[in-house]
C-alpha cells in the first residue's frame, strides 16, 4: 500500500466518522443533504466518485419525480378527469362532478400516435403528432409574440424626443427618450439580415452591437447577484440546518 | 420580436395564416347573438338615496363585452357628481349583479373612483344577469336602479385585436411574396452570421481530433420557438456530421424533443446517404429536473471531453454551468439563444454566439432553403414597418411638444392607438 493510498483511506475513514456523529447528532436526512451538497461541490476540483454518485443518484431521482408528476399532475387532471371525471373521484374528489369533455379524446388519440414511436412499424404515426404539436406552437406564438414582441414595443418607443413639463424643457427625460430611442432603432439595424453592414448603414449596426453590450453587461451584474444568493442558501443550510453555527 | 414569425413561417406558413386567423376569432364572419342586441339598453330605476350619502352614480349602458370569446359583460355608467367634483368623497363603486331582477345581488367587483366601466368575466354564456351599481363613500352607499337583463356570448372575430391581424396579414403577406420569388429562383441576400461562419470549423475540429460533438438543444420543451429553432440547426449540423463521420451525443431533458431530436438526425443521415451510421443512443433523454440535468451534462463533458459543444435553445440558470465546464475541457463552443438573461454568459463563456434573431436567422442562412429564406427576408420587412412606425411617432411627439399642438398631438397620439393592445 503506498502512502497516498494509506492517506486517501484515512481520509475516507475521517470522513466517515464524521457523518456517523453527525447523524447521531442531527439525523440522517440533514446530514445525508449535507453529503449532497458537499459532493456537488466537489466538482468544483474535479470530476469524483462523490460527485458521481450525488450526479447519478439527482438525476434518477428526478427523472421519476418529473414521470410521477406527469401522470399525478398532468394525465390525471387534465385527461382522465375532463375525458371522465368518476374515475379520478377517488384521488382528486373536486374533479368526480364535473361533466365530461368528450373533445379531450383527441389529446388521449395524439397522446397514442405518440407513443407509436416505440414500434418499429407504426413509429411514423407519430410524426403526425409530432406535426400537431409544432404547427398548433408556431399558430400560438405568432400571436402572443406578435402582439408582446412587436406591437405592444412599438408602442412603448413612441415617445417625444423633446419633452416639456410643467417646469419647461426637461433635459433628463429628452436624452432618456433620445437615448431609447437611437438603442431601439441601432439594435433593429443590427438584426436586420437582408442588407449587408456597411457603411452609414454598418455604423448603425455597429452601435447597435454597442447597445446590446451594455444591455448585456448589466444583466451579466444583476444575474450574478442572484445566483450568489442561491450559494447564500446552500451556504446557510450547512452551516445553520447541519452544523448549527448560526443562530 | 416575431420569434414565433419565424419558426412558424418557417415550419408551415398556412398553419400560421389559419392559426392566426382561429386564434383572433373563434369563428370568423358571423353575426352576433340576437338576444344580446335586445338587451343593450339600460333601464334605471330610482336611485336610493339619503341625506348621508353620496350622490348616486348612475348605470349607463350594461351589454355583452364586445369581440370577445364570451364570458363577459360590459357594465359601464356615469360618475357620480360628487366623484372628483362636489363633495368630492366618493370612495368607488361596488359591482352587484343577479339572475333576476327581484333575486338575490351579491358582489362582483369594485371599481375605484374615477373608473366608469367595469368588465364582469364570471358569466356563464347565456344567462340572463341584472347589475345595479353601489356608489361607496365615507359617509355612505347609495345604490342605482337596477339594469335591464344581459347576456354575455362569444363573437366570431375579436375585433379588439384588428391591429394583430392586420399587421400579421402584412408580414405573412411578405414572407409568402419573398418564398414565391426565391422558389422563382431569384437569389435573395442574407448578410454573414459569424457564429455560423464557425460551424462547419467546429464539426471539422471534433472530426480531426475524434472526439464527440455535445449539442444541447435548451431546457425547454417543443412549444418553445428556440427550441424548434436549435433543432431546426441541428438537421443541417447533423448532415455535415454524418458526412464527416463524427460522432454526437445529445442529452436531453424533454421526451417530445428527444423524438424529434431523433428524428431530425435520422433524416440527416439519411440524406447524406449513411443510414446505417445512425444510432438511437445519439439522443437520450437525462431528466426534466433542470439541475438533474446540468449536473449530468457536466459530467458527460468532463468525462467524454467532446471537441465541440453546441447550446442552442432556450436556457435559464443552467447556461453558465454548461458553458463554463465545457471552456474549462478546451471545447470550441456555439451558442444561441433568445432569452435575455442568458445571453451574457454565453456570450463571455463560448466562441460565438447567434444573439437573439440570430438563433432564428441561422437555420435559414445554413440551409439556404427558399422557404426559409423567404420567411427570413418577410421578417426584415417587419422591422422596416416597426422602424418607419417608431420614427414617425417619435417625429409627430416631438413636434406636438415643440408646437404645443393639439391637434398634432391628437393625430400622434391616434396613430399610436392602433399600435396599442387592448
Amino acid at each position: 500500500m503506498t502512502r497516498r493510498q494509506l492517506a486517501t483511506y484515512i481520509f475516507f475513514g475521517v470522513v466517515v466518522i464524521l457523518f456517523a456523529i453527525s447523524v447521531a447528532l442531527k439525523g440522517f436526512f440533514v446530514t445525508f443533504g449535507a453529503f449532497l451538497t458537499l459532493a456537488i461541490f466537489s466538482f468544483l476540483y474535479d470530476d469524483n466518485p462523490y460527485y458521481k454518485f450525488a450526479e447519478h443518484l439527482f438525476v434518477g431521482v428526478s427523472a421519476a419525480y418529473w414521470m410521477c408528476m406527469g401522470f399525478w399532475g398532468t394525465m390525471v387532471p387534465n385527461l382522465f378527469g375532463r375525458l371522465y371525471p368518476p374515475m379520478v373521484g377517488p384521488v382528486i374528489p373536486a374533479l368526480k362532478d364535473n361533466p365530461s369533455d368528450p373533445f379531450m379524446l383527441i389529446p388521449l388519440i395524439l397522446g397514442i400516435m405518440l407513443l407509436m414511436r416505440l414500434s418499429s412499424k407504426a413509429g411514423w404515426i407519430s410524426r403526425w403528432a409530432l406535426a400537431f404539436v409544432v404547427g398548433t406552437t408556431a399558430g400560438l406564438n405568432l400571436v402572443r409574440y406578435l402582439r408582446s414582441d412587436f406591437i405592444q414595443q412599438i408602442s412603448s418607443t413612441a415617445m417625444p424626443l423633446y419633452v416639456t413639463n410643467s417646469a419647461g424643457f426637461s433635459l433628463g427625460e429628452t436624452i432618456s427618450n433620445i437615448v431609447i430611442f437611437i438603442g431601439v432603432m441601432c439594435g433593429l439595424i443590427y438584426f436586420f439580415f437582408s442588407k449587408e453592414h456597411k457603411g452609414a448603414f454598418g455604423a448603425g449596426a455597429r452601435a447597435g452591437v454597442i447597445v446590446l453590450m451594455i444591455t448585456f453587461g448589466a444583466s451579466f451584474g444583476y444575474t450574478v447577484m442572484a445566483r450568489i444568493s442561491l450559494l447564500v442558501g446552500r451556504m446557510q443550510y450547512l452551516l445553520d440546518s447541519w452544523l448549527g453555527m448560526i443562530g | 420580436m416575431g420569434y414565433s414569425v419565424i419558426s412558424g413561417l418557417r415550419k408551415s406558413v398556412p398553419t400560421c395564416i389559419i392559426a392566426l386567423t382561429l386564434l383572433l376569432g373563434p369563428s370568423a364572419f358571423a353575426q352576433e347573438s340576437p338576444d344580446t342586441a335586445t338587451v343593450d339598453s339600460v333601464f334605471v330605476s330610482e336611485a336610493v338615496e339619503s341625506a348621508a350619502s353620496p350622490r348616486a352614480a348612475q348605470l349607463n349602458v350594461v351589454q355583452d363585452s364586445r369581440g370577445d370569446a364570451g364570458g363577459a359583460i360590459s357594465v359601464k355608467w356615469f360618475r357620480s357628481p360628487d366623484d372628483g367634483m362636489g363633495a368630492d368623497n366618493i370612495t368607488g363603486y361596488e359591482i352587484f349583479r343577479s339572475e333576476s331582477p327581484d333575486g338575490l345581488f351579491e358582489s362582483v367587483g369594485f371599481a375605484s373612483r374615477g373608473r366608469t366601466s367595469f368588465e364582469d368575466a364570471t358569466t356563464v354564456d347565456g344567462q340572463t344577469y341584472y347589475y345595479y351599481l353601489a356608489t361607496v363613500s365615507a359617509t355612505g352607499v347609495s345604490r342605482s336602479g337596477v339594469s335591464a337583463g344581459a347576456r354575455s356570448s362569444a363573437q366570431w372575430l375579436n375585433t379588439r385585436d384588428i391591429d394583430t391581424l392586420i399587421i400579421g396579414f402584412i408580414i405573412c403577406f411578405s414572407v409568402i411574396f419573398f418564398i414565391y420569388h426565391a422558389q422563382k429562383g431569384k437569389k435573395l441576400f442574407l448578410r454573414k452570421i459569424a457564429g455560423l461562419e464557425a460551424v462547419d470549423e467546429a464539426i471539422g475540429r471534433a472530426t480531426e481530433m475524434g472526439r464527440p460533438i455535445l449539442f444541447i438543444p435548451g431546457i425547454q420543451d417543443l412549444d418553445n420557438v428556440q427550441t424548434v429553432a436549435g433543432l431546426t440547426i441541428l438537421g443541417r449540423i447533423a448532415r455535415t456530421i454524418a458526412d464527416y463521420d463524427t460522432k454526437i451525443n445529445m442529452p436531453v431533458s424533454r421526451s417530445i424533443v428527444m423524438a424529434t431530436a431523433r428524428e431530425t438526425i435520422k433524416q440527416a443521415y439519411v440524406a447524406a446517404g449513411r443510414p446505417d451510421a445512425y444510432s438511437d443512443d445519439m439522443v437520450y433523454y437525462l431528466t426534466d429536473e433542470q439541475f438533474g440535468y446540468v449536473a449530468a451534462v457536466d459530467g458527460i463533458m468532463v468525462r467524454e471531453k467532446p471537441a465541440t459543444c453546441f447550446y442552442l435553445g432556450a436556457f435559464f440558470a443552467e447556461s453558465l454551468i454548461m458553458a463554463e465546464t465545457g471552456n474549462s475541457i478546451g471545447a470550441i463552443q456555439i451558442a444561441g439563444t433568445a432569452m435575455p438573461s442568458q445571453l451574457p454568459f454565453f456570450i463571455a463563456a463560448c466562441d460565438y454566439t447567434l444573439i437573439g434573431e440570430e438563433l432564428f436567422a441561422a437555420s435559414a442562412y445554413l440551409s439556404d432553403e427558399p422557404r426559409q429564406l423567404g420567411a427570413l427576408k418577410g421578417q426584415d420587412v417587419g422591422k422596416i414597418i416597426a422602424m418607419s412606425v417608431i420614427l414617425v411617432l417619435c417625429i409627430l411627439f416631438s413636434v406636438a411638444a415643440i408646437t404645443e399642438s393639439e391637434s398634432i398631438l391628437s393625430l400622434a397620439n391616434t396613430f399610436k392607438g392602433w399600435f396599442s393592445l387592448s
